[in-house]
C-alpha cells in the first residue's frame, strides 16, 4: 500500500512501523522475557534452584513486594511517586500486631485504616495544594518512620500477634504456596481490569500522560489523584498486616528503603517513571526477577546478599538505558 | 467605525435567543487585563468568528465559557439562563465542546482511548469493552478520512491527523455548542474541506459554533457573523459577509484601511530570482527512506529562500528532518558548505550551521516554565558569546529587538512563555530560531498560528536574513506566502521532487498545476481496500 489513500498515513514507513512495534513489545514485556531467561540460566545452573521448596520461597516473599507494587504502579502511571509505602508497610505491620489483641477483624482493618488515611492525606496535599508528590511522601515517610520509632521505644518494643486466625491468614498454605501469595494474584488480576478496563484507569494514563489536555478533555484529575494515592496507602498497610502475620510480630526495622525496592521494580517492568505508560504485568514480572535475582545469589552462595543489590542496581541502569533507546526508536 | 451591534441584531431570525452569551466579562491576570467587558452573543446553528491578533484575549474568552477560567467581572449565560462552569468537564456536560489550541490529547495514549476518553463502550460487566470501543474509534475517524490503526499511540500519527482525531473527539460528544480555538492552524486543505464539511453539518444541525483562525480566507468561507477583539476589548460585531477582508484586518490591527492597504498583505519586498552563483551552503544529495522519501535533492545557495510545495504526506517536513539528521535515510548525502556531514546527527547538522524550526513546536520546542527571554536567548548563546562570554546587555539587545519586531505581547521579557498566548509561544520559538545566526536556516511552516499583522513582519524578517547571506529552505501549506517568499520552489508529491520552479514560474497556479499533472498516474483515492 501506498500513499495516495485517504489514509492519513502515520510519519513512518512500513519497517519503522515493524520496528516500533517490536521495541513497544520488548518495553512491554521485556522484563517478562529477562525473567523466563534467567529462570532457564537458573535451572540448568544449580540444581536446587528450580525446585518447587525455592520456586515457593521467592513468590512468597516477592508477594509482599508485589502488593506494595500495584499500587505504586498506579502512582507512576499517573506522573506521580510515593515514597511512603516503606513506612506505611511498616505501620501496617505494627498497627496489625498491636491490634490482634482485639481480634483479626481488627488486625486487618485497623494498618487499613491507618495506612488509608496517610495515603489519603497525601494525595490530598499533592491533588489540591499541587505540591510535588516528591516531597508530600517524602514528608510521609519522614514523619511514620518518627512515628512507629516513638511508638516502639526506638525499636526495643516488638509487638507479637496475638491472634490465631489472623497469623493464619499470613502463614495458612494451600498446594504450599501460603495464603498472601492467593490475594496477591486476585488484587493483581482485579488490579488490572482496574487500569485496562475502566473509565479509572483510562484516567490515570491521561492524567500521567499529560495532565493538562486531560483537565481539557473532562477528566476528574484532582479526584483521580486522591484515589491513586489512597490506594497506594491501602495496599502498603495491607502488605505490612499480611506480612506481621507470616512472621507473627511486626518488626518495626523491616521496610526501610523497601519503597526504593518497589519503584526499582515497577520500572524494571516497564512503566515509565515520567508517567502515562506502563502495566501491572510488567510490575509483577519486575517483582520477580528481583525476588530471582536474590535466589540466583543465594544459590552462588559465597556471595553476600548486599550483592544483591549491586546486581539489582546495575541491572535497574540497564532498563533506564534501554528504555531511553526503545522510546527513541519509537519515536521515529 | 461600528462598535457592537444594536439589540435589534442580537435576536436570531428564527426568534430563539442566543444559545450562550457572555454579557461584560473582564478577566484579568498579572499585569494584564485580558478581557475587559467584552460581550458575545451566540445564536444557535451560527457559525461565529473570533479573531483579534495574538494575545487580543480569543482563547481567554473562550477559557471563560469552558470553565476554565472566572471571570472576574460579568455574566455567561447559557441557553438563557445564567451559568457558570467550574472545570471544563461540567462545561462539557452541559454541551460545550471544544477543541483547545495548545493542548489537546495525551500522545502516549491509543488513538482510540483518546477519542474515547470518558464514554467508552462498556460490556454487560460495566467493563471497557476494548474491541467495541476501537472498530466504533475506526468507524467515527474514517468518517473523518482518517484511516489508521487506533490502537496505536496518538503521538505516531502526523500532527494533521491527529488534529483531526480532536476535531472529531469533539464532535461527537453530544454538543450544543462546539468551539474551535484555531482547528486549521496545523491542516492541510483536504483535511480543511473535511473539517469544513464537519462544520457545515453542524449548522444544520442547529448547533452553534465558534471558530478562531488567523486564516481570514476561511473565515469566509464558512462563517456567518464575526466578532473582532483587540487588546482584550470588543471592537466590532456583525455579519461577515459585510466586511471586507481589509476592514477586517484594519480593525483587528486597530488602523485604518487606507493604511493597511499601503501596507500591503504579505511583506516580501526583495528581487525574487536574482541569480546567484556562489557555491550551495546546503545541499542534499539522493535523500532515500522507504516509503517517505524518494531521492530528493535539494541545494539552497547563500541569499536565496528555496520553498519546498505539495500536499500532506508529500515528504516536505520529512525532507527538513533528513537534512537536519532527525529522520533515519536508507541512504543520502548532506553537504554543507561543500564538505558532507559525517555522522548524520542532529548535533552534527546544528554544529554545521543548520537550523530547522520544527513543524510540531508543541512537542519540539517551548520550554514552557522559563522566560520569554531565556527561551529566545537559549539556542542563540554560542553565537552572541565572545570568547565563551555573552554579556546580558548583548542578549537584552538581541530579546528587545525580536519582542519589538514580531510584537511579541509579554507583560516584560521575564514573563513565564506558559503565559503568553498561543500565537505569542509561536512567536518567541520563531526568534530564538532566528537569533541563532545559522548559515542556513529551514522552516517549517513559520507563520502558523500568528496573526496578520505579525505575519508580515515574520516575512520581512526571512527576506532580511536572506538579503544578510542565509540560505533558507522555506516549507509553508500557505501557497501566497510560498510564492511571494521563494526565489525558487520545489515540488514534492508522495516523497518525490517532480517539478522545480523558478524566476518567473513560481506561480500558484504552476505550483497546483505541478501537483495535479504528477496524480494523474496515481489511483483514485480512497476505498481501494473496501
Ligand atoms: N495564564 C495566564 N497568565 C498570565 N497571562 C495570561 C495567561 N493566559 C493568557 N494571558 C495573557 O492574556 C492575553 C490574552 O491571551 P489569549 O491567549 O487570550 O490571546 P489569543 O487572542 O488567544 O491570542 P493567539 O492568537 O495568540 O492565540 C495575553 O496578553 C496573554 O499573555
Ligand atoms: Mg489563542
Amino acid at each position: 500500500m501506498t500513499t495516495d489513500t485517504t489514509v492519513i498515513a502515520p510519519e513512518s514507513g512500513n519497517g519503522a512501523a515493524r520496528k516500533e512495534r517490536i521495541s513497544h513489545l520488548i518495553q512491554q514485556h521485556g522484563a517478562l522475557m529477562v525473567l523466563f531467561a534467567l529462570i532457564v540460566v537458573g535451572t540448568f545452573g544449580f540444581d536446587s534452584f528450580a525446585t518447587p521448596e525455592n520456586a515457593a520461597s521467592v513468590v512468597v516473599a516477592s508477594s509482599f513486594t508485589a502488593i506494595i507494587a500495584i499500587g505504586m504502579t498506579f502512582v507512576i502511571i499517573s506522573g506521580g511517586i510515593d515514597l511512603s509505602v516503606g513506612s506505611l508497610f511498616v505501620l501496617g505491620g505494627v498497627l496489625a500486631a498491636w491490634g490482634s489483641q482485639y481480634g483479626a477483624v481488627v488486625a486487618l482493618l485497623l494498618p487499613l485504616l491507618a495506612c488509608g488515611a496517610v495515603g489519603l492525606a497525601q494525595g490530598l496535599l499533592i491533588a489540591r495544594t499541587g505540591m510535588a508528590p516528591f516531597i508530600v511522601t517524602l514528608a510521609g515517610l519522614l514523619g511514620v518512620r518518627g512515628l512507629m520509632l516513638a511508638i516502639s521505644d526506638e525499636g526495643a518494643t516488638t509487638y507479637l500477634v496475638r491472634d490465631r486466625t489472623f497469623a493464619a491468614l499470613g502463614q495458612g498454605e494451600i498446594l504450599g504456596l501460603t495464603y498472601p501469595v492467593y490475594i496477591t494474584i486476585v488484587l493483581a488480576l482485579l488490579g488490572m481490569l482496574l487500569l485496562q478496563r475502566t473509565g479509572f484507569g483510562q484516567n490515570v494514563y491521561a492524567i500521567g500522560g499529560n495532565e493538562q489536555a486531560a483537565a481539557l478533555m473532562g477528566v476528574p484529575v484532582a479526584r483521580t489523584k486522591v484515589y491513586v494515592y489512597l490506594m497506594s496507602g491501602l495496599l502498603a498497610g495491607l502488605a505490612g498486616a499480611l506480612n506481621a502475620a507470616r512472621l507473627s510480630s511486626g518488626v518495626t526495622i523491616l521496610g526501610i528503603g523497601l519503597e526504593l525496592d518497589v519503584i526499582a521494580a515497577v520500572v524494571i517492568g516497564g512503566t515509565l517513571l515520567t508517567g502515562g505508560a506502563g502495566g501491572l504485568t510488567g510490575t509483577i514480572a519486575g517483582v520477580l526477577l528481583l525476588g530471582v535475582i536474590q535466589s540466583l545469589i543465594n544459590q552462588v552462595g559465597n556471595l553476600t546478599s548486599s550483592f544483591q543489590q549491586v546486581v539489582s542496581g546495575a541491572f535497574l541502569a540497564l532498563v533506564v538505558i534501554a528504555q531511553r533507546l526503545l522510546s527513541k526508536a519509537q519515536r521515529l | 467605525m461600528g462598535t457592537t451591534d444594536g439589540p435589534a441584531a442580537g435576536k436570531a431570525p428564527d426568534g430563539l435567543g442566543p444559545v450562550l452569551e457572555a454579557r461584560g466579562i473582564s478577566k484579568r491576570f498579572p499585569g494584564v487585563l485580558a478581557l475587559d467587558r467584552v460581550s458575545l452573543a451566540l445564536r444557535p446553528g451560527e457559525v461565529h468568528a473570533l479573531v483579534g491578533e495574538n494575545g487580543a484575549g480569543k482563547s481567554t474568552l473562550i477559557k471563560v465559557f469552558t470553565g476554565v477560567h472566572r471571570p472576574d467581572e460579568g455574566e455567561l449565560r447559557y441557553r438563557g439562563e445564567p451559568a457558570s462552569f467550574a472545570t471544563p468537564l461540567d462545561a462539557q456536560r452541559s454541551g460545550i465542546s471544544t477543541i483547545y489550541q495548545e493542548v489537546n490529547l495525551v500522545p502516549m495514549m491509543s488513538v482510540a482511548r483518546n477519542l474515547m476518553l470518558g464514554r467508552e463502550p462498556r460490556n454487560r460487566f460495566g467493563v471497557i469493552d476494548a474491541a467495541r470501543m476501537n472498530a466504533e474509534a475506526e468507524r467515527v475517524l474514517a468518517g473523518y478520512g482518517v484511516e489508521t490503526d487506533v490502537r496505536r499511540p496518538l503521538r505516531t500519527l502526523g500532527i494533521g491527523a491527529q488534529q483531526m482525531v480532536a476535531l472529531a473527539r469533539a464532535v461527537s460528544i453530544d454538543a450544543k455548542v462546539v468551539i474551535m480555538d484555531e482547528p486549521t492552524s496545523s491542516l492541510e486543505p483536504r483535511e480543511v474541506a473535511t473539517l469544513f464539511g464537519v462544520i457545515r453539518r453542524l449548522r444544520e444541525q442547529d448547533i452553534a459554533v465558534i471558530y478562531v483562525s488567523h486564516r481570514l480566507e476561511e473565515l469566509y468561507q464558512v462563517c456567518d457573523r464575526v466578532t473582532v477583539l483587540r487588546d482584550g476589548r470588543l471592537a466590532h460585531t456583525g455579519d461577515i459577509h459585510e466586511l471586507e477582508r481589509i476592514q477586517l484586518i484594519s480593525l483587528m490591527l486597530g488602523r485604518d484601511v487606507g493604511e493597511v492597504r499601503s501596507g500591503g498583505l504579505t511583506r516580501f519586498s526583495r528581487d525574487r530570482g536574482r541569480a546567484v552563483t556562489a557555491e550551495p551552503v546546503v545541499e542534499a544529495r539522493g535523500l532515500k527512506r522507504r516509503h517517505v522519501l524518494q531521492d530528493v535533492s535539494v541545494s539552497v545557495r547563500p541569499g536565496e529562500v528555496v520553498g519546498l510545495g505539495g500536499l500532506l504526506g508529500a515528504g516536505r517536513s520529512e525532507t527538513a528532518k533528513a537534512i537536519i539528521g532527525a529522520l533515519p535515510l536508507d541512504s543520502g548525502q548532506v553537504i554543507v558548505a561543500g564538505s558532507p556531514l559525517r555522522r548524520r546527527t542532529t548535533a552534527g547538522a546544528i554544529k554545521a550551521g543548520i537550523s530547522l524550526l520544527p513543524e510540531d513546536r508543541k512537542a519540539e520546542g517551548i520550554i514552557p516554565t522559563l522566560s520569554v527571554r531565556e527561551n529566545i536567548a537559549l539556542a542563540a548563546l554560542p553565537a552572541l558569546a565572545r570568547a565563551g562570554v555573552v554579556s546580558d546587555a548583548r542578549i537584552d539587545q538581541v530579546v528587545d529587538t525580536f519582542m519589538k519586531r514580531l510584537r511579541i505581547k509579554a507583560s516584560s521579557p521575564h514573563q513565564k512563555v506558559s503565559e503568553l498566548s498561543g500565537g505569542n509561544q509561536q512567536k518567541v520559538l520563531l526568534a530564538r530560531w532566528l537569533a541563532m545566526q545559522p548559515k542556513v536556516l529551514i522552516l517549517d511552516e513559520p507563520t502558523r498560528g500568528i496573526d496578520v499583522g505579525a505575519k508580515a513582519e515574520v516575512q520581512a524578517l526571512i527576506d532580511e536574513l536572506a538579503e544578510a547571506g542565509l540560505g533558507v529552505l522555506l516549507i509553508s501549506s500557505d501557497l501566497e506566502e510560498l510564492v511571494e517568499g521563494s526565489d525558487r520552489i520545489l515540488v514534492l508529491r508522495d516523497g518525490a521532487v517532480v517539478g522545480e520552479l523558478s524566476g518567473d514560474e513560481v506561480t500558484e497556479e504552476r505550483i497546483m498545476a505541478s501537483i495535479a499533472e504528477h496524480s494523474s498516474t496515481n489511483p483514485e483515492e480512497a476505498d481501494a481496500h473496501g
